[in-house]
Formats: C-alpha cells, sequence, structure tokens
C-alpha cells in the first residue's frame, strides 16, 4: 500500500497549451480514488504520467514519498489497466496474465500456481488456453484486470476499465472492481468519464475540467455541495439546476425571475462583488406546492417532458430565461405534457455561486443523512 | 403420407439443384475477367511450356520431334545445370536470411519516434525505386576492379584488391550484394508497415511490467510481425530464384558459370543456344521448385504465424 502524490504538476504536449495545470493532490495509501471529468480534461494524460509513460512537464511526482518522476515506468510499482486491454493478441489467455511474472523469471510450478489462483478468483478458470479474440468484451476485461493485480504491485492504475462494455455487465464489474481492491487493498486510480462510476466506486473523486482541479472530495459532498456550477453540472443525473438571480445587498435578498425572492445571510451578499449569482438546487428538492407557507418560493410551470422510471418521475421544464430544469419525485406521478403546475424550491437546499468567480457562496443546509436504527430488522 | 413425403424431397432437392446452377453460373461470371488474363498470361505460356518441355524443338522454337521425357534426363545428367543449381540454391541462401534480417533491422530503427526519422525513411525505402538494370550499372562500378569505389576503399587501408566480378569465388557474392541492395527497398517497406501496426499500449503495458527492450522484441514485436515477415520471406524467396537482371549486366552467368542461376540458365539455353525443348524442361523444374518450396513454407511456416 503506498501514496501517490502529485505536487504542482503541469503537463504540455507541444510547449505551448497546458493539458494539466497546476493539479495537486494526496492519494492515501489503499485509497479507491476516481479521476472524473468530460472528455479531453486531461485524465488519461494525468494517469500516464503518474505511470511514468509521459513526462511531467513541471511539477513532481511521490510515490510512498520518494520522488518519482524520473522514474521508469517498471520501478514505479505500479500495475495498469488499458482502455482497450491492451491484451497481446498472440498469447493465451495464460500467457497474457503471467507476462509480467515471465519478465521477472519466477519459477514456473510458482507462476502456474499464482495464475490459477488468480484466475479462479476472477472465474476465468475455463479460458486460460484461449487467445484474447475468443473472448467476450467482459471477459478480456478481466483478463486485463488479472494481468494487472497478479504482480502484486501496490498501486494499480485504470484507464477507463469498463467504457467498453454494455450497461448491466458495467454494473456488475463496478462492484467486482471494487471488491477486489477491497480484498487486495491496493491504492486504485481510476479513470472514468462516467460520473455514476466515479460515485459508486470511489472513496473520494477528483472532478478535472480542462486539464484543472474542480473539487476533491468524498463522493457524496460533491454531490452534496457542489464547489463550482462545473462540477453541480456534471456531477448528478439529471445534473443540478441552475439559473440566474439579481442580489439586492440592501435587503440581502437574491431575485429570481421577478416571483421569488429568497432572504439569505448577510455575510454572504457581502462576498459577492457581482450583483448576479447562479442559484442551484438538485432535482429532488423541487417540491409540489401543497399549502403556502411563509416564505413563499413557488412558481408555475408547464411541463414539457416526463419520464417515468418505476420508482419515481422526472419531469422537464423551462424556466426564467429558458433555463432548461428538471424535477425529481419519488413514486409514479401522473402528469402529461403541457399541464401547468405550481412547485417550490426548498429554502434550506440552495447552492448559491458567485455569478462572476464561480465560487460557492452557500451551500445546502439540510444534507440528509439517514440512518438505519439498530435493531430494527 | 411417405409418399408425399419422399416427392416433396425430391422437388426440395430439384430447386435446390438448379439455385445451385444459377449461383453457380454467376461466379464464374464473376470470375470471368480474371480467367481471361490468366489463361492468356499465365495457363497458356505454361502449357506451351510443358508442351515444349517434351520435344525437340528448331531454330524458331517449334516442335519437330517427341521425345517424351529425354529432356529431363539430359538437363538432370548435364553438369552445367548441376552447377546452375548450386549456384542458385546458394544465391538464396546469401541473399534471403541476409536480406530480411537487414530490413527488420533497419525498420525497427525507423520506427522509433525520433525527430527527422522521415528522412531516413525515405533513404531505406528508396531502392524500390530504382530500376534492376540502373542499380546494376551503378553496382557495376562499384565493383571495377581499379575504379571502384570499393576496391579503392580496401587499398586505402591497405588491403588487397579484390576482383569482385572476375573471380570465380566472388562473382556470386557480389550478384548477391547487389540484390540484397535492391530488395531492401520493398522488404523495409512492409516491415515498417507491419511495425507500425502493432498498437503502442502493448509496449506500454510491457514497459510497466519491465520488459527490456529484446524482451519485448522476442515476446511482443517479432510474434506481432510474424504474418509480415512471412509474407516478405515467402516474396524474396521466389524473387531470388527468378533473379535475373544484375546477372545478365552484372556477370552474364560467369566466370566459368559460377553465377549461372537458373533463370539466366533457362535464357542462355533458349535464346543463345535455340534450344528450346531443354529450355522448358528447365523452366518446368525451377516451377516444381518453387512450388515445392512454398508450400513447404506454407505448412512448417504458417503454423509459427500468429493472425488477428
Ligand atoms: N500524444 C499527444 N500529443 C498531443 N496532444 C495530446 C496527446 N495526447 C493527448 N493530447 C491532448 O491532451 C488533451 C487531454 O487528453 P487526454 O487523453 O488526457 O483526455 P482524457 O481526459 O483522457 O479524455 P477521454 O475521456 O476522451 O479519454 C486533449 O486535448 C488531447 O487532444
Ligand atoms: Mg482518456
Amino acid at each position: 500500500m503506498y501514496s501517490v502524490e502529485l505536487k504542482q504538476v503541469d503537463k504540455s504536449y507541444d510547449k505551448e497549451q497546458l493539458v494539466v495545470k497546476d493539479v495537486s493532490v494526496t492519494i492515501e495509501p489503499g485509497e479507491f480514488f476516481v479521476l472524473v471529468g468530460p472528455s479531453g480534461c486531461g485524465k488519461s494524460t494525468l494517469l500516464r504520467m503518474i505511470a511514468g509513460l509521459e513526462d511531467i512537464t513541471s511539477g513532481s511526482l511521490l510515490i510512498d514519498g520518494k520522488k518519482a518522476d524520473h522514474l521508469p515506468p517498471s520501478k514505479r510499482q505500479l500495475s495498469m489497466v488499458f482502455q482497450n486491454y491492451a491484451l497481446y493478441p498472440h498469447m493465451t489467455v495464460e500467457d497474457n496474465i503471467t507476462f509480467g511474472l515471465d519478465v521477472k523469471k519466477m519459477r514456473k510450478k510458482e507462476k502456474k500456481e499464482k495464475c490459477y489462483e488468480i484466475a479462479a478468483m476472477l472465474g476465468l478458470t475455463d479460458y486460460l488456453k484461449r487467445k484474447p479474440r475468443h473472448l467476450s468484451g467482459g471477459q478480456r476485461q478481466r483478463v486485463a484486470l488479472a494481468r494487472a493485480i497478479i504482480t502484486n504491485s501496490p498501486i494499480c492504475l485504470m484507464d477507463e476499465p469498463l467504457s467498453n462494455l454494455d450497461a448491466k455487465l458495467r454494473a456488475h464489474m463496478r462492484s467486482e472492481i471494487r471488491e477486489l481492491q477491497r480484498k487486495l487493498g491496493i491504492t486504485l486510480i481510476y479513470v472514468t468519464h462516467d460520473q455514476v462510476e466515479a460515485m459508486t466506486m470511489g472513496d473520494r473523486i477528483m472532478v478535472l475540467n480542462e486539464g484543472v482541479v474542480q473539487q476533491v472530495g468524498k463522493p457524496i459532498d460533491v454531490y452534496n455541495t457542489p464547489a463550482n456550477p462545473f462540477v453541480a453540472k456534471f456531477i448528478g443525473s439529471p445534473p443540478m439546476n441552475l439559473t440566474t438571480g439579481l442580489v439586492d445587498k440592501n435587503s440581502s435578498k437574491i431575485t429570481i425571475s421577478k416571483e421569488i425572492s429568497i432572504p439569505v445571510d448577510r455575510l454572504v451578499v457581502n462576498d459577492t462583488n457581482s450583483d448576479q449569482v447562479l442559484v442551484g438546487i438538485r432535482p429532488e428538492n423541487i417540491k409540489i406546492q401543497e399549502e403556502p407557507s411563509s416564505l413563499d418560493l413557488s412558481f408555475a410551470v408547464t411541463i414539457d417532458h416526463v419520464e417515468i422510471l418505476g420508482t419515481e418521475t422526472l419531469l422537464k421544464f423551462k424556466w426564467n430565461d429558458d433555463s432548461v430544469w428538471y424535477a425529481k419525485w419519488y413514486g409514479q406521478w401522473d402528469i402529461h405534457v403541457g399541464q401547468t403546475v405550481r412547485l417550490t424550491l426548498d429554502p434550506d437546499s440552495l447552492c448559491i455561486y458567485d455569478g462572476q468567480t464561480e465560487k460557492l457562496l452557500q451551500g445546502p443546509k439540510n444534507i440528509q443523512h439517514q440512518h438505519i436504527r439498530e435493531g430494527i430488522i | 403420407m411417405k409418399s408425399t413425403a419422399e416427392i416433396q424431397e425430391k422437388s426440395i432437392n430439384k430447386i435446390d439443384l438448379k439455385w445451385r446452377f444459377i449461383h453457380w453460373r454467376s461466379a464464374i461470371l464473376y470470375l470471368l475477367p480474371s480467367i481471361i488474363l490468366f489463361s492468356v498470361f499465365l495457363f497458356y505460356p505454361l502449357g506451351k511450356t510443358l508442351y515444349l518441355s517434351f520435344f525437340l524443338t528448331d531454330q524458331q522454337g517449334n516442335a519437330n520431334v517427341f521425345v517424351g521425357l529425354e529432356n529431363f534426363q539430359y538437363i538432370l545428367q548435364a553438369e552445367s545445370f548441376h552447377k546452375s543449381i548450386k549456384a542458385t540454391i546458394l544465391f538464396v541462401l546469401y541473399t534471403v536470411p541476409t536480406g530480411v534480417i537487414i530490413s527488420l533491422f533497419l525498420a525497427l530503427l525507423a520506427n522509433e519516434k525520433i525527430r527527422g526519422v522521415g528522412i531516413f525513411r525515405t533513404i531505406y525505402s528508396s531502392t524500390m525505386g530504382i530500376s534492376v538494370a540502373a542499380s546494376a550499372v551503378v553496382w557495376l562500378f562499384i565493383f571495377h576492379p581499379s575504379m571502384g569505389i570499393l576496391n579503392q576503399l580496401i587499398t586505402s587501408i591497405g588491403g588487397t584488391s579484390i576482383d569482385w566480378l572476375l573471380h570465380p569465388d566472388w562473382a556470386l557474392v557480389s550478384v548477391s550484394i547487389t540484390t540484397i541492395w535492391m530488395n531492401i527497398g520493398f522488404s523495409f517497406l512492409i516491415l515498417l508497415g507491419g511495425l507500425q501496426n502493432i498498437d503502442d499500449h502493448l509496449y506500454e503495458s510491457a514497459k510497466i511490467s519491465g520488459a527490456s527492450y529484446f524482451y519485448q522484441l522476442r515476446r511482443i514485436t517479432i510474434p506481432m510481425l510474424s504474418p509480415t515477415l512471412f509474407f516478405v520471406i515467402t516474396v524474396s524467396l521466389i524473387n531470388a530464384f527468378q533473379t535475373f537482371g544484375q546477372v545478365d549486366i552484372l556477370t552474364q552467368g560467369g566466370p566459368s558459370e559460377s553465377t549461372n542461376l537458373i533463370v539466366y540458365s533457362i535464357y542462355r539455353e533458349a535464346f543463345v543456344n535455340y534450344q528450346f525443348g531443354t529450355a522448358s524442361a528447365q523452366s518446368i523444374f525451377l516451377f516444381i521448385c518453387i512450388l515445392i518450396v512454398t508450400i513447404l513454407q506454407f505448412k512448417f511456416g504458417e503454423r509459427k504465424v500468429h493472425y488477428q
């Protein structure tokens, strides 16, 4: 179990444009760390720099507390699973799995034992004599996993290992990889562009955009209090609803679309320089207006689209200068397209971002942590 | 009940046959252009050669007297033909392995991602663009006993000059060197193409495992390149068996028949000695040799080849 530390790491391929900018993060030993971001944001580049397949333009990399910038890939004590698996097509599954041990000149018998042990763990025993091209995508994926973990490296890097699989298999492999990591206790750095994978697998996640770190933290914290509008839009499906609001510093209120004015803390309002803010709310925190309350945050909208997903109902509507918003309610709601409904915002669930700097001014106050009372069964 | 089933089966068979005929007919139609081309330029000459090899011919190459297998008996006993076979085998052994190994080496060098590597790629493949005649003439100058750059180089470092093309022991080596040089361009280009088709991720993965360059070469590059290597070896072999131009320009089969390769021998038999019968017999012999070598190669070589 080794830690990996990045210190102000920059990367540029053409000496002009920075693909990765000033990334600093410490990945703890035994942690499942997920790098997530849209396509082209530099995730693979960052991972390849950790692996030693790309040079670091500036900054430094520490593995297990020791400087590792100039170590060759083989000396960094890590293994890697590539996006296209990079299995050797001319070798059998067994040879593929043991390649790393061949290099280390391990004894034949020991090698075989180890290979069978890992193959049994990943359900590959029946396929050991086959060539990779005679395997299904999921099986190939497991061969790639087996090849990575057989070397007992304390660090494992994975670059979008599930992106070639169908949705069902992906969900299955998610938990399988997670369990494997727990069992082996390795430090795992996992790259994905899929926010569901990031949310469900990581101990911590790092959201990256255009080479810049947006937020690092526990998935649930990132979900509840996104550090900026980008993260708010990127994490969560459907994304967080955002719209612009105007700040009135005298009465410390934020008005949205003339109908709604939200009272906020004076300190929050004083923090901002511009008179515009972005107000965000998760779709599940938009409720139907039932009885008028003292603080009226209700508004009427026309529903554009309805999706009933069995356990929940998703509504799409446009509001306040054509921002597209979603509301998500538990249960199956009988609402049809074109219907006008009156909705209300939960005042404690709002995220407020500065209109210029896009910094978080105020996060939600009512984060729900539900606990099962012991002995309830 | 039973009879109706039988009738049905029969009629199905009939329809089946009809369809099979229609498929067969359209297949032939599609094949017709190649069949015509192959017939005119390949099957007809081959048949004619086989026919001639059983005859004594006049000066115009017309078949005169049927002699059965006598032409074959004759060539198999003739000492000059033995010499020619020996020279050809030696020539193949000199040129094919050396040529392929040098091309592979150059291709590996030119496949590295270094700045300016494009220049080297162009240089290495440039011999492909030079005709046999032109390059043979260039080498004729290089091998010239007194003015040739090769001998000048040797004498300048204190060696004794060599009669490259005039000494029976050296002539075949000289022709081989020329041939290797000429064939490198083609083999290089094909092998480089093969190398560039190998996925970079395989090497990256091997690097992380800690495999050295030569270990990667042995376990990844060569196996992944094997179909290309196999192709290059086959083509080089067939080319070597059929060498003619450089022999004609450099040595004319001499000195003392040491470079009288089979194709050159066939040419001499037919167009210098006007013995079309024995020349045809030699051609058939060469054809069978190449056929056997190629079949053997496919039978034994292909097992070791990995196809995607
Ligand atoms: N070898 C290279 N040379 C030049 N530019 C490159 C190279 N590799 C990547 N880039 C550029 O660097 C940026 C980041 O690429 P990277 O592969 O890290 O993205 P990514 O986040 O992994 O995207 P994806 O999710 O699509 O895999 C992209 O703009 C890409 O064009
Ligand atoms: Mg990538």
